[in-house]
């Protein structure tokens, strides 16, 4: 039972895939704007990440070892068009904020390292319990990103009022502030990690 | 496993085979839900623009296209017992910020402008995203407007309406698309 909760929160700390992988970068940076669409894009790839760890790890003994890339990729691949698909139906106010970055899942390293590093050499549950793990740390670790953001850039979290617009600075909304915010949070990130060990 | 050409061959014609058939259920399954929610869309947006004008048409199974400098725009009609009263037009700009931007505008027959709804942009967060509040606000409001007797375009162009602040290429974009959907309106009102 400890290895499985082991598993589960590997992903949250000790293997952050933000502040500690430094994967999928382009999304982190590209989605973060605000601390709902940070959480949301989380929540999408960790959907996805789930369905494709099990998958994978099911289908690992019949896949020949030189395929395996191109094979994975089908499988995740099947699973954001999915995800694209069932977002459009179900929820299009979402689908409208984040439609560009669905199909960018596919190409989140994320998504292919845990294929490649975890699901393809560990069992269903295990593997499920990783998905579970890491996309929990992503969607977190967007979540803060987009809310720190939101809120230095337009005073604001999850669109509740902090203080007044106009002492926010632009900045952070845009790219550059991406950046800045990402590298101070790792910063941080790490701090407490190397204080705690 | 050890990889020879069969193997690799089947297990990847195997993967893609099953793939492409859940992709094309859950297509089938999809698609009809993914029209409805556009379709209520783009009713929802049509009540938007008309705010106090009555109709009891539906807009939507009368739209037409009309053809303004090149560009094609969906005119909605919304007549009350036959009588036009009012049109909704979907219209776009592709110079946004961040490339294309989509927009409903509505216009009584008198060519004010009664009100308007963003469809679909990708324009900055915080910046240009505010174009769905700014230009209802009474401050800058560019409703009651009309084409004939005001200059519309941003105020930095000479025009008569405040540009979203820090965010004039986006403005500008708006406005475009705003004359375009006026221009279309026109057309489409002689024709009637």
């Amino acid at each position: 039972m400890n290895d499985k909760l082991k598993i589960l929160f590997n992903g949250i700390i000790a293997e952050n895939p933000t502040f500690v992988l430094m994967l999928g970068m382009c999304p982190t940076l590209g989605t973060t704007g605000s601390a709902i669409n940070g959480m949301s894009m989380g929540l999408a790839t960790m959907a996805v990440l789930i369905c494709s760890n099990v998958v994978i790890s099911l289908i690992k003994n019949f896949v020949p070892s030189k395929v395996r890339i191109p094979a994975y990729i089908v499988v995740i691949a099947a699973f954001v068009s999915v995800l694209q698909l069932v977002m459009e139906a179900y929820v299009p106010s979402l689908y409208a904020t984040l439609g560009i970055f669905i199909p960018l899942i596919v190409v989140n390293c994320i998504v292919l390292g845990r294929a490649e590093a975890f699901a393809s050499r560990h069992g269903v549950l295990d593997s499920c319990l990783d998905g579970i793990g890491i996309g929990l740390g992503f969607t977190v670790a967007l979540t803060i990103l987009g809310a720190v953001r939101e809120l230095l850039g337009t005073g604001k979290v999850f669109d509740l009022t902090v203080y007044p617009e106009q002492f926010g600075s632009l900045v952070f909304v845009l790219a550059p502030g991406a950046f800045i915010a990402l590298g101070l949070l790792i910063a941080l990130f790490t701090k407490f990690r190397s204080a705690k060990c | 496993m050890k990889s020879t050409l069969v193997n690799m061959v089947l297990s990847l014609g195997i993967i893609t085979i099953v793939a492409a058939g859940a992709l094309a259920g859950v297509y089938t399954a999809t698609k009809q839900p993914i029209e409805e929610a556009k379709a209520a869309k783009q009713k929802a947006a049509i009540g938007q623009v008309l705010p106090e004008i009555s109709f009891n048409n539906n807009p939507a199974d009368e739209a037409a296209e009309v053809t303004v400098d090149g560009e094609t725009v969906t005119v909605f009609p919304a007549r009350q017992d036959g009588e036009l009263v009012g049109l909704a037009v979907e219209s776009h700009d592709t110079n946004g910020f961040s490339g294309l931007i989509t927009v409903m505008y509505g216009f009584n027959p008198s060519g004010d402008i009664t009100g308007y709804a963003v469809m679909q942009h990708a324009e900055t967060p915080g910046l240009g995203s505010k174009m769905g509040e700014w230009f209802c606000n009474p401050a800058h409001s560019i409703i009651g407007l009309n084409a004939a007797t005001s200059n519309l375009t941003v105020s930095k162009d000479g025009g008569d309406v405040d540009a979203i602040t820090a965010a004039t290429i986006s403005s500008r974009a708006f406005l475009r698309a705003l004359t375009l959907a006026d221009k279309a309106s026109k057309q489409f009102a002689d024709r009637q």
